[in-house]
């Protein structure tokens, strides 16, 4: 019987790829851990190894091949002892991609729903399609050029060029003592990138995800965030934390927390968690510049997606400041990071049956822009709060709070929150999407708030 | 060994002086003095059997990742089967505790933990060993006295420190394995229970994995102190220097290693020089080193080709290795259909053992 070869899924969130390079051909004799093609995923060229042993029977996606759904047969293979199968047919040429590889992945694919434009960035800006990947790169490289002082450090981010790319290409531009590589240890590199703020650097900590921050969470809130105060605003700390937080695909319990309210909660911090490619280039920059210590939060599932980025020589963005991402009149969503992406295409289908919702961007969680959000309040008078994190003790209990102290006269609902379940992140598939938040459970608590 | 004589410490209140250096190397001294394990053909054969199961079975992990099967991190054991196999044969098991990283099949598969159970915690299934709610990094057997299976760089060794306070409180003669890597061997916390496993004389055998790799980065570019087996001296913690590519050698260390502890001479820090074949975790590209230097150690150095050629040297035919591998391939054909078609949890499963008690 002959083996079918699939297309290989190489990564968590890896869907479809390019087919680079065949390394056999039809005839040639394999045996398991041989490398037979090169496939490169969104973040990489990976090599694709032989399991079983055969020949090569027929190549049926040719090199180039792009957005190669993952599970499409690309080449059959007969087994140990058989003949193999007469050739298939010829390979389709590079262009005409199979039409089930076509089709576009959902979860890389931003929601319908144009943004609003950003009050900040001046009318007429020309704007480029850019991920939020490269944007946080280039943010951290023309800081690197306007200021010697700034510096960057974590694991894996010179040679590896970051565990997640984002500091691609950094080590080439700006050699070894300013992207440096450290051991697995950080506890000892956040204490030490904090030291070397008191000492008048600028150094940037990359955590590879901010699961492992809690290895070093001593150093960002003890020494990092209470360094001014208790020194009487002698000593200042102008370190950055960042790194990707939050759930990323099936990677269980330990690697999948939010910890924005965890750190918002902490006086003396600055805690930024953008969604696109503005913003987080804007207040990445914004945060090296920043005379307070900021942790900075990214999320690895939106690393990848594309957004408009303003052509600007120096695109700055101020701390502290919502943004409203669509304006509505009959209810608010108030969200930040991946959750903003899911408000947006609720907000779209709540369109489709005549409710008007505004999307408020908080940008930065601490400190967090009450005004913005009190003034939707006060138009819309129904608020909900959709937030990739436990519900208990978060973002969206804060809101409520504020929107209970200072927004009462506005209510005409009570304030809801949408959250992730509260328990630790399950590893199965079915389970996972049950525990996470999504675009359908913020369209049915805005109906709700809107006695729909 | 060519070390640099060290001068004794004498101490006035503590305990009669002795030679350090003895004390540190006396482990290593007698490992090498004994060498490998003599196994007779069966013991072999079973070694033969465990390596391959795991091979085989990664492999087949490798190939359900592919398929879209597996997801999240998946971390393959493959090339460092004889570590596992030669450490574990050696322990008594359901008595003696082992607790490890997120690299953690092979572990369970060499302390006899059942193929299907494993391979459906991958899949993420109903039948999975930790009901598919722990996945690839997140696998517990408290029957066998495996403790895991956990994400955190580090943090088994001194959860490996506890499990060796309470063989210790309870007297009951066992000891813990607490593996980790190279990289991990740079974390703080390991040398804070270094420190109290030999103050407090806990009855734990530290295992470093060397498999010359920390995800991208080099031992030489992540570690001071490259030969591992050293970092215990601060706290006069024997160390040991082994051929982890090697099952019968690792079993020989493991004898020595197992009967200090035993003999209530506090704990022991062993080093198994290993190599991993595959990437860091399946979304490695590998670009750090070259595909020659995997290839190199595949052809001289790997355990299950090299104990092949010496269950060939003892009489044993192509045709009896062959049969074994052929039952093991469908062993772990049935250890995937089994993955494959379980069922997903259900969904109340999602709110179950969050905590134990009602309140
Ligand atoms: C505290 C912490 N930091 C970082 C990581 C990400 N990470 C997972 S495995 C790994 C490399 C570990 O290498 P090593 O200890 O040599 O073990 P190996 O993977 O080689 O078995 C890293 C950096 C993590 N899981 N936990
Ligand atoms: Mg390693």
């Amino acid at each position: 019987m002959a083996i079918e070869l699939k297309m290989p899924a190489l990564s968590p969130t890896m869907e479809e790829g390019t087919l680079a390079k065949w390394l056999v051909k039809e005839g040639d004799e394999v045996s398991s851990g041989d490398i037979i093609a090169e496939i490169e995923t969104d973040k990489a060229t990976m090599e694709f190894e032989a399991v079983d042993e055969g020949v090569i029977a027929s190549i049926l996606v040719a090199e180039g091949t792009e957005n190669v759904k993952v599970g499409t047969v690309i080449a059959t293979m007969a087994g140990e002892g058989e003949e193999a199968a007469p050739a298939a047919p010829p390979a389709p040429a590079a262009k005409e991609a199979p039409a089930a590889a076509a089709a576009p992945t959902p979860a890389a694919a931003p929601p319908k729903a144009e943004p609003k434009s950003d009050p900040e960035i001046p009318v007429g800006t020309n704007m480029a399609t850019v991920t939020v990947r490269e944007a946080l790169r280039d943010a951290m490289a023309e800081e690197m050029r306007r200021d010697d002082r700034v510096f960057i450090m974590g694991e894996e981010v010179a040679q590896y060029q970051g565990a997640y790319k984002v500091t691609q290409g950094l080590l080439d531009e700006f050699g070894p003592k300013r992207v440096i590589d450290t051991p697995i240890t950080e506890y000892g590199f956040a204490g030490i990138g904090t030291g070397a703020a008191m000492g008048g650097l600028r150094p940037v900590v990359e955590f590879m995800t901010f699961n492992f921050a809690m290895q070093a969470i001593d150093h960002i809130i003890n020494s990092a965030a209470k360094t001014n105060y208790m020194s009487g605003g002698q000593m200042r700390c102008p370190v950055v934390f960042r790194g990707p937080n939050a759930a990323a695909s099936r990677v269980g319990a330990q690697h999948s927390q939010n910890y924005g309210p965890w750190y918002a909660s902490v006086p003396g911090l600055i805690v930024i968690a953008p969604y696109d490619s503005s913003d987080a280039k804007g207040l990445l920059k914004a945060a090296i510049r920043c005379e307070d210590p900021v942790v900075f939060l990214e999320n690895e599932l939106v690393y990848g997606r594309s957004f408009e980025l303003p052509e600007l020589d120096d695109h700055v963005l101020p701390i502290g400041k919502a943004r409203i991402m669509r304006e509505g009149k009959d209810a608010t969503i108030v969200s930040y990071s991946i959750g903003v992406g899911l408000a947006l295409e609720a907000a779209e289908k709540l369109a489709e049956e005549g409710i008007d919702a505004e999307v408020i961007d908080l940008r930065t969680l601490r400190p967090l822009d009450k005004e913005t959000v009190l003034k939707s309040l006060a138009k819309t008078n129904r608020l909900v709060v959709a937030e990739e994190g436990w519900p208990v003790c978060s973002i969206a209990s804060e809101i409520i709070a504020i929107c209970m102290e200072e927004g009462f006269d506005h209510l005409d609902a009570p304030v809801l929150r949408v959250c992730d379940e509260d328990v630790p992140l399950p590893y199965a598939a079915n389970l996972e999407k049950m525990a996470l938040i999504d675009a359908d459970r913020i369209v049915s608590a805005v109906k709700k708030v809107c006695y729909k | 060994m060519a070390k640099a004589a060290k001068t004794t410490k004498k101490s006035d209140a503590g305990p009669p002086a002795q030679d350090m250096d003895f004390i540190l190397h006396s482990l290593q001294e007698a490992h090498e003095k004994a060498g490998r394990y003599d196994a007779s053909v069966e013991e072999m054969l079973h070694f033969y059997e465990q390596m391959l199961l795991i091979r085989r079975f990664e492999e087949k992990a490798g190939q359900l990742y592919g398929l879209g099967l597996i997801g999240g991190f998946c971390h393959l054991y493959i090339g460092q089967e004889a570590v596992a196999v030669g450490l574990q044969s050696a322990l008594k098991e359901g008595l003696d505790s082992v607790i490890t990283g997120y690299r953690d099949h092979g572990h369970m598969l060499a302390y006899g933990i059942d193929p299907n159970v494993i391979m459906a915690e991958l899949t993420g299934r109903e039948a999975g060993i930790s009901r598919g709610k722990g996945g690839s990094m997140h696998m517990f057997s408290t029957e066998h006295k495996f403790y895991g299976g956990h994400g955190i760089v580090g943090a088994q060794v001194s959860l490996g420190g506890g499990l060796a306070l309470g063989h210790q409180y309870r007297e009951d003669g066992g000891l813990c394995l607490a593996y980790f890597g190279d990289g991990a061997a740079n974390q703080g916390q390991v040398y804070e229970t270094m420190n109290m496993a030999a103050l407090w004389n806990l009855p734990i055998i530290f295992v470093v994995e060397n498999n010359g790799y920390a995800m991208g980065t080099a031992v030489k570019r992540g570690s001071a102190e490259t030969e591992f087996h050293r970092r215990g001296t601060a706290f006069r913690i024997p160390g040991m220097d082994v051929n982890g590519m090697d099952v019968l050698e690792v079993r020989g260390a493991a004898e020595i290693a197992i009967a200090h502890v035993r003999e209530g001479k506090g704990p022991v820090l062993m080093e198994l020089n290993t190599y991993r074949y595959r990437g860091h975790s399946m979304s490695d590209p590998a670009k750090y080193r070259t595909r020659e230097e995997v290839q190199d150690v595949r052809e001289h150095k790997d355990p299950i080709e090299g104990l092949k050629k010496l269950l060939l040297e003892k009489g044993k035919s192509e045709d009896d290795l062959k049969a074994i591998d052929k039952a093991i391939r469908a062993r772990v054909t049935e250890a995937a259909d089994f993955a494959e078609n379980s069922p997903e949890p259900a969904a109340a499963e999602l709110y179950t053992d969050v905590v134990v008690g009602n309140y």
